[in-house]
């Protein structure tokens, strides 16, 4: 089976800071990691390549800095590493970027599985999953907690959680998935992986590389375009009590009722 | 030829706002002039910040500009499972009933399912002016890829301005798929939908970075607009009765063969209400110390008819379900009320739950930040506040 991981370096969201002069966020000294929910996927394309063979390999468009993702998915167990890099790419809105991973993946040829993370942390959208798997002509399953099994035919069965349960599914590769956290436990590098990420190679394809039409890369081919970013306002602080126990209850009891919220009157609703 | 952006140097005296307005650390200050780096995304908030020296162009390349006059009216997608229509569909009428009123169109709901009539009845009730009807048997409910090509085509004939859907586990597929279709754009999780007057334009707010930044977007050269909807943020419309709101029927709309195969669905049915939904969670973190302390406030739940919530480190020790999770790698809530018992309120929780109604926070640290957002905080041990609330409450 031969799985493509696309992974996004993402800012390390544990480090981020508000400056409170500007209200922007500070991101010098802010370090960069894997989104999250890619480190999911890619332990999940491991650990269908440990059982039914194959190769994995992890995408990235980015900045030339998104090779250092890149090889921390090498060291914790990818084989082949590409960054689709390019002046052009830059700006691109998730149809743009979803268009460009598309067209990486279609070079790479004889891909079997996409997995991808259910949603990047910075942006938040989860929008280039689905719609990669629209440029590919192949279909997605979003938010997959467990690949079950993998039947003879190469089908394979798993579970999509939704709302107020889980469907099982049964789909034949080429296939998008998406992951969530419950589907595994990410292992830490292993040595030799650390090794490996230190010498492997990372394959950089330009525009010029991919078969793509220019008019539908960057910020060119972007139909959504960003004309404000704000804070949202601080909350006004609130009401804290410090006080001894039965006084501090008693009182948030009291200010809540004068808001109009009365505790337990919801109850059995 | 694609946008680009350019630094004047003449006009750049190295003042450094830009630097600090960005907020992708784009810009920095070389020889005391401004030099954008690879991370830039056009956003033009260093556009803004260089208001006074003018010293920063940004020259946006976006797509042709299509036929827009075509299309007209607002259109929401009206999912539903099992009969049942999604409860975030009547936010999105009630999103929509306001633009309309700024634009002076007709709404109109998109259904497509088997046996939807009922439904379609429904929606009419919420006061849409028309809804476009796939009716079929061989639509499934999870069949959420036929689902995808129906509404798609249903777009394409019936060319609406807007289209709205819920920020759901299924919307969040199922229009990027129909928007990349489409080639137009789509803003994911939007909090805030308000018409530009002059321009007809959508401007669509979101959160991003864990709901540190918003983002105000819009989508000028191609329709649809897009967007979906965040649960729980828009005021649902009130069902009203049908007041002359008619069905179309959408027949000659082909259906085509699913790409997979959807064997089952499994209801989970947890003791605690699915917590997307309800209104009021009670929360526990860290310090709940122990999974046998979290009865303790099931017991404050129970009483106050709540879904349980939970932070990661909670979740991490095991002491409950993933499922529970709030925050930025979990589920984004938006509760009436929100207790949270025993969390610090890290960046990454608040995420989750910033955007309650009322946050009432318990913590026996003053300094605790989540006291910066708390509406309503006790500071104290949670084994002896929890209980008196119960006691409280109980009377
Ligand atoms: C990429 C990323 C994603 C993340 N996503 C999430 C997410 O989705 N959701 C999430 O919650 N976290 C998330 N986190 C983790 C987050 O950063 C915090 O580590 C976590 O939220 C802390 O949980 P906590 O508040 O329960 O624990 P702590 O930070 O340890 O806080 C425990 C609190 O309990 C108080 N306390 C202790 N004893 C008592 C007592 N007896 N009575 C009253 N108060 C008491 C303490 O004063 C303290 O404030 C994420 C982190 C990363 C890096
Ligand atoms: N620039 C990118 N390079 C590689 N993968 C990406 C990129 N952007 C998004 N993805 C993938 O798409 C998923 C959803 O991202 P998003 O739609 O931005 O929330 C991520 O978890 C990644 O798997």
């Amino acid at each position: 089976m031969n799985i493509v991981v696309c992974i996004k370096q993402v800012p390390d969201t544990t480090d981020v800071k508000i400056n409170p002069e500007t209200n922007t966020l500070i991101r010098e000294g802010v370090a960069s990691i894997i989104n999250p929910f890619d480190a999911y996927a890619l332990e999940e394309a491991v650990r269908l390549k440990e059982k039914f063979g194959g190769t994995v390999s992890v995408m990235s468009m980015g900045p030339p800095q998104a090779e250092a993702s890149l090889r921390d998915a090498v060291a914790l167990g990818a084989d082949d590493a590409y960054l689709l890099s390019d002046r052009a790419f830059a700006g691109s809105d998730t149809l743009a970027t979803s268009y460009t991973l598309a067209a990486g993946v279609r070079k790479l040829g004889g891909v079997d599985v996409i997995l991808m993370g259910r949603q990047a942390i910075d942006g938040d959208t989860g929008q280039t999953g689905p719609s990669t798997a629209e440029n590919l002509g192949c279909p997605q399953l979003t938010d997959i907690r467990k690949i079950e099994s993998v039947e003879a035919d190469g089908s394979i069965v798993l579970q999509r959680v939704l709302e107020e349960g889980y469907v099982r599914i049964k789909v034949k590769p080429p296939v998008v998935i998406t992951v969530v956290k419950e589907i595994n436990e990410p292992r830490l590098p292993s040595l030799r992986g650390k090794m490996n990420a230190k010498k492997k190679e990372i394959v950089t394809w330009t525009a010029a590389d991919l078969e793509v039409d220019s008019k539908r890369l960057g910020l060119t081919g972007s139909p959504t375009q960003v004309v404000k970013i704000f804070t949202p306002p601080k909350p006004s602080g609130g009401t804290i009590f410090e006080g001894s126990v039965t006084e501090n209850v008693k009182d948030l009891i009291a200010e809540l009722k004068a808001a109009g919220v009365i505790l337990g009157a919801g109850k059995g609703e | 030829m694609s946008s680009s952006i350019k630094v004047i140097l003449d006009k750049c005296i190295g003042c450094g706002l830009c630097v600090r307005a960005c907020p992708f650390a784009a810009v920095t200050l070389v020889d005391k002039k401004a030099v954008i780096n690879e991370n830039c995304t056009f956003c033009g908030a260093c556009v803004d910040a260089c208001k006074k020296y003018q010293a920063i162009v940004i020259t946006r390349l976006t797509f042709e500009a299509h036929d827009l006059s075509a299309y007209k009216g607002i259109a929401v997608f009206a999912e539903h499972r099992n009969g049942k229509l999604a409860s975030v569909v009547p936010e999105i009428i009630g999103a929509g009933m306001s633009l309309k009123a700024s634009l002076n169109v007709p709404l109109t709901a998109v259904l497509v399912g088997a046996n939807v009539k009922p439904i379609a009845g429904e929606l009419l009730e919420y006061g849409v002016d028309e809804v476009w009807m796939r009716d079929d048997q061989a639509i499934g409910d999870f069949a959420e890829d036929v689902q995808t090509d129906v509404v798609y085509r249903i777009l394409r004939e019936k060319k609406p301005e807007i289209f709205l859907g819920g920020g759901t586990i299924m919307g969040r597929s199922l229009l990027p798929r129909v928007a990349s279709r489409t080639r137009t754009g789509l803003t994911a999780d939007c909090t805030e939908l308000e018409i530009d007057p002059d321009t007809r334009f959508l401007k669509q707010t979101r959160p991003a970075f864990g709901g540190n930044i918003m983002a105000t977007i819009l989508c000028q050269n191609h329709r649809p607009q897009m967007a979906t909807v965040r649960h729980k943020v828009m005021k649902a419309a009130p069902k009203t009765g049908n007041k002359g709101g008619k069905i179309v029927d959408m027949n000659h709309i082909p259906v085509p063969e699913p790409g997979y195969e959807v064997l089952e669905f499994v209801e989970e049915k947890s003791d605690t209400v699915n917590i997307v939904e309800a209104d009021f969670i009670v929360s526990g973190g860290r310090g709940v110390k122990d999974p046998k302390n979290f009865a303790l406030l099931q017991e404050l739940a129970r009483e106050i008819g709540a879904a349980l919530g939970a932070s990661r480190a909670a979740v991490d020790s095991g002491w409950i379900p993933y499922s529970h999770q709030v925050g930025q790698t979990g589920k984004t809530v938006n509760p009436k009320i929100y207790i949270a018992c025993g969390i610090s309120g890290a960046i990454q929780h608040l995420a989750g739950m910033k955007s309650s109604d009322i946050i009432i926070a318990i913590n026996s640290d003053r300094t605790a930040p989540i006291f910066d957002v708390a509406h309503f905080g006790i500071v104290g041990d949670l084994f002896e506040v929890v209980p008196e609330i119960i006691k409280r409450i109980k009377g």
